[in-house]
Formats: structure tokens, sequence, C-alpha cells
């Protein structure tokens, strides 16, 4: 009865909208990270100008990155999500044929203006670019560590230090520390001795480390003197600067740079209108208009011209961040995220 | 029912002797009371007995590969295990696969092949994948050629033993053991071996806790106890109050505290005890700290409640009779005390043993206890045959030192209160 009221209430409204009649069929369920993200973020830049130029509504649900879960629906074939709002998952999700592989022509969006590597741009469309970096207080760091390398110093910068729990990021800036090119990074880690060698750059400063499992941790241990300096993410730190005014600062070098994709569960039941969304998702003006809300930066590059010029510098994908910067590999940690966890795991509560 | 009770009972009155009379009138009580307590057995049996009993049983119980690659397993029924298998198998592998690919199920099948021989998981989704594509056979040299994978014997070991449904490779990886390349049981290498470890740091953090706790509570308890109710009840209040504050709260109290500019450090500091900031948090003392004060209260009381029994003339006619006051007490006081010290030690022992969020939040990566790894397999790498072989094994270790405990304390001895 809920249902017919909302389909009633659906087709009244799309009947009063008047660019396009839409049909009650014509909705969509878009699922996201939820928190501020989704509900300021991507519903001003995204869901709400979508519907209001193509009069297909939106139903928004929240998801915590399960891969099963989506699994689970797909085998079973109750695909009742259309579109959603992936990050780091995108790479098991690919392999596993989990997605819909996207046809960029009936997207009618240039593959070549986005950031992300082929393979993963054939399962989802990028829409922004967060980053997780160095960041540390400078009214207690005078001179703030200039690189990765820095971070490892314990002789340059001696004291604690705060790193995320788990083996993403952590692996990779190991290897750059100990003098890795930041384009061999992936090629070193993904041979056994590349794994042992990011280890034992770990366990130089191991002693010296506490670790962080929620995001906002990073700014209340920076804050509280607690530790030097603390692997971040960039979006967290930023918020904490503007909101509480803490003085911290972000070191942007080797920044590890991951994307947010949409992509379209395989057997989607609204294949069309999941299209739409991906091409207008895609598109630069929505991308241009999340930059007002945070410091991700777009994945489409044509949508730099389209921001603002004074918060462009700010962004995770300005050009003087991108120098240095080492973009995720999702098909790597797609295939080898439950061994080096297993591995990580271990490492971590042997003394 | 009742009226049916008394009508029976009228009409027996006349032919039945009063002792069968009796007999049945008692027999319908204890069905009544029984019957009033249906529900909480059911509810015992649902929510407590049942999962228990399914979690012991997922711990050794897991038919993924024989669900899901059913061919493989049959055809791996007569094979050896000394050479590769014969073309046979591997046509029985090639059409499980595509079979795999069709329902979307190379991923629970690369998972639990993963959690034997680290790194196969994406080997075989890609397998998978590509032996869609496969027609004719023979299947033995185009699945070689799809993955080297298929000419390890390891992943047949592994495939053969998935012929059953029972396994205790989840309970051997518990406790440190491994299937090795030939089925045979061979210990972990130590960069992954932390089982044992884990197990014991558990079992000793919750002795250590005990230990200190009853240090603490045992002389404040007596303080409780002896002194005029008007002084004793503020004490009481002072210790009953923090057990009403949320753990959440008093744990994330401690991190305040104890952390480098927190208010120990700076006190000690200011007081010149201490020239640099010690390390108080995220390490063993803060766990130890936080979980025994979150425990005293559960340690005092039955020790409080068992003293408050205790009449003051035992020690008074000891006195009288010429014991010196230590000698009063530990002769005469002390042992009446033990049903209390037994039931509060068992208390916090039996809680400390599954405790999750305080190492958590105030403890460093080497001291998680077990709970911390079960959860982690629960809803992180959704892995529940590890998960459940960690909680089998945590129950099993618990109740036997419940019996010894029995055996030395005895249980009849305990006292709540």
């Amino acid at each position: 009865m809920v249902t017919g009221a909302l389909a009633a209430a659906g087709f009244a409204a799309g009947a009063l909208l008047p660019p396009r009649p839409a049909f009650a069929s014509e909705q969509l369920t878009i699922i996201s990270w939820g928190g501020g993200y989704q509900d300021v973020q991507l519903r001003k830049s995204f869901f709400e100008p979508f519907t209001k130029a193509t009069g297909i509504k939106i139903t928004e649900d929240q998801w915590n990155g399960e891969v099963s879960k989506v699994r689970a629906m797909v085998q079973t074939n109750t695909v009742n999500w259309d579109v959603l709002d992936v990050g780091v998952g995108i790479g098991e999700l690919c392999s596993h044929g989990l997605v819909e592989t996207l046809n960029w022509n009936r997207l009618g969006l240039d593959r070549t203006k986005f950031l992300g590597d082929d393979k993963t741009l054939d399962c989802g469309v990028p829409h922004h670019a967060s980053s997780t970096v160095i960041a540390y207080d400078r009214t207690k760091l005078k001179n703030g560590p200039k690189t990765i390398a820095d971070f490892f110093d314990l002789q340059k910068f001696p004291g604690k230090r705060a790193m995320q729990k788990g083996p993403t990021s952590n692996l990779e800036w190991a290897l750059v520390a100990d003098g890795v090119l930041i384009k061999d990074v992936y090629k070193v880690l993904a041979t056994p001795a590349g794994v042992d060698r990011a280890f034992k750059k770990l366990d130089t400063i191991k002693k010296d480390v506490i670790w962080w499992t929620a995001g906002t941790q990073p700014a209340q241990l920076l804050g509280n003197g607690q530790v030097v300096m603390s692997t971040a993410w960039s979006g967290s730190i930023n918020n904490a600067v503007k909101e509480s005014g803490l003085p911290l600062e972000i070191m942007w070098d080797a920044q590890m740079l991951s994307l947010d994709f949409w992509v379209i569960p395989k057997g989607a039941r609204h294949l069309d209108e999941a299209y739409k969304f991906l091409a207008f998702g895609g598109s630069p003006k929505p991308q241009a208009d999340m930059t007002r809300y945070g410091n991700n930066g777009p994945a489409n590059k044509d949508a730099m011209a389209l921001v603002d010029p004074t918060i462009g510098p700010n962004l995770t994908t300005s050009p003087a961040h991108m120098a240095n910067s080492l973009e995720f590999d999702y098909s790597f940690w797609g295939d080898k995220r439950d061994e080096l966890n297993q591995r990580f795991t271990a490492w971590v509560v042997q003394q | 029912m009742v009226t049916m009770a008394v009508q029976v009972a009228g009409n027996a009155e006349v032919h039945i002797p009063l002792r069968i009379n009796l007999q049945r009138v008692e027999a319908r009580r204890k069905l009544r009371a029984f019957a009033l307590a249906v529900p909480l057995l059911l509810f015992i049996l649902i929510t407590f007995i049942f999962p228990i009993a399914r979690m012991m049983f997922d711990a050794v119980h897991d038919n993924t590969l024989l669900k899901l690659m059913p061919q493989t397993a049959a055809a791996l029924s007569a094979w050896d295990g000394k050479d590769l298998p014969s073309e046979g198998a591997y046509a029985a592998l090639a059409a499980d696969l595509k079979h795999a690919w069709a329902q979307k199920t190379a991923g629970a099948i690369g998972k639990r092949i993963n959690f034997e021989l680290p790194g196969a998981a994406s080997q075989v989704a890609s397998s998978s994948r590509e032996a869609n594509a496969l027609s004719t056979g023979p299947y033995k040299a185009a699945l070689i050629e799809i993955n080297p994978l298929w000419a390890q014997p390891e992943v047949w070991a592994v495939l053969k033993r998935g012929g059953s449904s029972y396994t205790p490779s989840y309970l051997l990886r518990s406790v440190d053991y491994q299937y090795g390349p030939d089925s045979q049981i061979v210990a972990l290498p130590t960069d992954s071996a932390i089982f044992r470890d884990v197990f014991l740091r558990t079992f000793g953090i919750s002795i250590g806790v005990t230990a200190i706790t009853l240090l603490l509570g045992f002389p404040l308890a007596y303080l409780l106890a002896t002194l005029p109710s008007r002084v004793s009840n503020l004490l009481m209040m002072l210790v009953v109050l923090p057990f009403w504050t949320s753990l959440l709260v008093r744990t994330t109290a401690w991190v305040v505290l104890l952390q480098s500019n927190g208010v120990v450090n700076d006190v000690l500091m200011t007081l010149h005890i201490i020239s640099q900031p010690a390390e108080l948090i995220f390490n063993r003392v803060g766990t130890i700290v936080a979980m025994t004060h979150i425990q005293l209260p559960l340690t005092l009381l039955p020790i409080y409640s068992v003293m408050k029994t205790i009449s003051p003339n035992y020690v008074r006619a000891a006195r009288s009779l010429g014991a010196g006051p230590f000698y009063g007490f530990w002769k005469v006081y002390f042992p009446q005390t033990i049903p209390g010290i037994a039931a509060g030690c068992l208390l916090t022992f039996i809680l400390c043993l599954g405790y999750y969020l305080t190492p958590a939040l105030v403890g460093g990566p080497s001291d998680q206890m077990i709970a911390y790894f079960i959860a982690r397999y629960t809803n992180e790498e959704l892995n529940w045959g590890m998960a459940s072989a960690l909680g089998a094994i945590l129950l099993t270790a618990t109740l036997l030192l419940y019996y010894v405990y029995n055996k030395l304390v005895g249980v009849d001895q305990l006292k709540m209160g």
C-alpha cells in the first residue's frame, strides 16, 4: 500500500513537472556512504540537479561498501539497487563480474578525460578524488615534514606518529620512503620480496606508531599532542581546520589518491535510468559543484575549469598536489586485499 | 484449568486414596510452575543454547567447496593425492568453474581456497572467467595454460579436502597450525602465527586484572562492611556510581586522563616526578588500568555482601581466646569471606575473557584479546568458520578453567550475596 501511495505521489509529482512527464517506473535507487557526504555534498551537487533535469526520482540508501551484499543480490537475482557509490571495492566488484561493464558510447562521455586506470573505467565512472596524506600540527612542528621519507625518519622527527590500521597506503608509502619510485610502487609490491621490503621499512617505526581506525582520529590525536604527525584523509583534516580551527597542515608529497565511482550492479532493474545518471554524474558541472563542500577534487579533468579559482589550489587534484601523487591501484588491491590484510593483522599484533 | 483441577480432585475424593490424589495435585502444580518457566526456557534455548551449538558446529563444518564444486569433489574422491589428477578431474573442474562463473560464485570459491592458499582468490576468479570460454577438452593442458595455479598439487589437495563437509582447518589455524602441501599438519610460519599468543594474552590479562581487583577490592570491601553506615553508604555510592556509567564513557575518560598531555602526566610532570611524559595509554598499562577500573565493583560487591553477614563476634571471640589481630583475622575472618572472593573473582575473570571495546580503545595492537579477532573475522573478513573456531576454543578453555576452579574452590561455596 505504501508503495502504491508512493507511486501515486511520484506519478502526481511527475505529471506536474513541466519538462517531461515522468512515469512512476522512472526512478532510481542510489546507494552511498551516508553522513554529511551523502546528505549535503552528493544530494546538492548530483541528486537534486539530476532529478530537476530529467524528472527521474531518486531514492537514496546507505551501505558500508560490503561487496558481499552486492554478491548476494546478484547471485539471488534480487538486485534492488540501481547505482552504487563505491571506492576501493570496485576492484573486487569488477574482477568478479558483479557490476555492469560500461558502454562509454552509450554514456556519451569521453573516458580519456577521467582519472583512473583503464581496467577500472570499464566498470565505473569516477566522480571525485579523495586522498590520504600526512598531516601535522604547525604550531608544534615548526619545520614540518617535506617528503614521505621524513615520516619514516625517527632521527629528524622523533616522537609518535599515527597511521591507519590496515595495509593500504602504508605499504605503498613504506616503499616510497625506502627509495622506490612512485611509478614502480605497485610493480615492487606485487612481488613477495617487495612486500617483505615494505614490512621491513614499517618495522623501523613500528614501536612509535599509534594505529587509528576512524577518520576523525588523526585530527584528534594531532590536536591533543599525542602524535607529532599522522597519516590522514585530507578531507577530514580539511574539515577539522575549517570547523574546529585546529592549526593543522597537510604534507602533500606522495599523496595517495583514490577515486570514488558510480557503478551499476549487474542485473539492475532500471538500467536506462542508471545510464542516464552515470552520464550526468560524470559530467563536469556537478563534479565542479561538489568542490564547494570539501577539498575533494573532480575526477573529470574538464571540471577543473569550472571550479572557483579561490578553492582550486586546495583541492586534492590541483596541479601542485598532483605533481608527485600515488594513484591507488584498484586491481592490485582487489586481488591482494585478503592476503595482505591477513599478513598485516598478524604483523601488527606481534611485538 | 483451576476449576477442572478442583473438580477432578472433588470427584476423586470418593474413589482414589488420598496419597495418589495428593500426588496428582502436586504434579499439576509442578506442571503449572513449569509452564510459567517455559517462555524463559524457550528464550534461553533460542538466544543462548542454539547460537552456541551453531557456533560449535560452524567451527568444524564447511561445505562451500562441496556445494559449489560438486563435480570436482566427486571426481577427486578416487584421487590418491600423489601426482596431479587425471584429465577427468580437470574436466570436472572446468565444468564447475563455468558453472561458478554463470552463478557468480567464483568469488566464494576463491575466498575458501584463499584461506588455505593465500593469493589464490584472484586466480580462481580469473580462471573461472576464462574457463567460461573453453568448449572442448583436453582440459588439463588448457586450464594449466589459463593459470599455473592448477598445476600446483597444493590446490588439488585443498579441493580434495573440500570433498568433506567437515574440516579441522579452522580449529588448526586457531592454534597456529595448517595443512602442508601433502595434507600433513604443520606449524604456521612465525610471521603469521598469532593465536596461541593471543589466547595466552587473553588469559594472562584476565588473571592479572582479577588479581588486581581482588587486591584493591578486598580492603575496600572490608572498610565498607565495618564502617558506620553513614560513612559506608557514601563510600558505596562512590563505588557504584561509575558502575552505572556507560562502559564507553568510562573507557574514553581514561584516554583523557592517561594520554601524553593528559591529567596524570601533567600532574606527575608538575611535581617533577618525571621529566618526559610517561607512556600510559595505547599499551598494556592503559588496558589493565581501564579494565581494572571497570571490573572493580564486580569483584568487590560479592565480597562486601558476604562480609556484611559475618558477625564481629567471631573475631572478638578469637581475640578473647588470645589470638593476635592478624592471627584472628587470618584464621577466623578471612576463611568466612572465601565464598565472596570466589564469586567475585570468577565473575571478573569470565567477563574479562570477553573484553573487546576497552582494549580496542586504550590498548595497542599487541594488547588485543581474542574477542577482537572474533569480531574481526565475523564483521570484516566474513570468515565465520574462523570466528566460530576461535569462539569454540575460548568457550572450551573457559569451561575447563571453570572445572578446575570448581575442584579447587567448590561452586557450592560461591555466594553472590
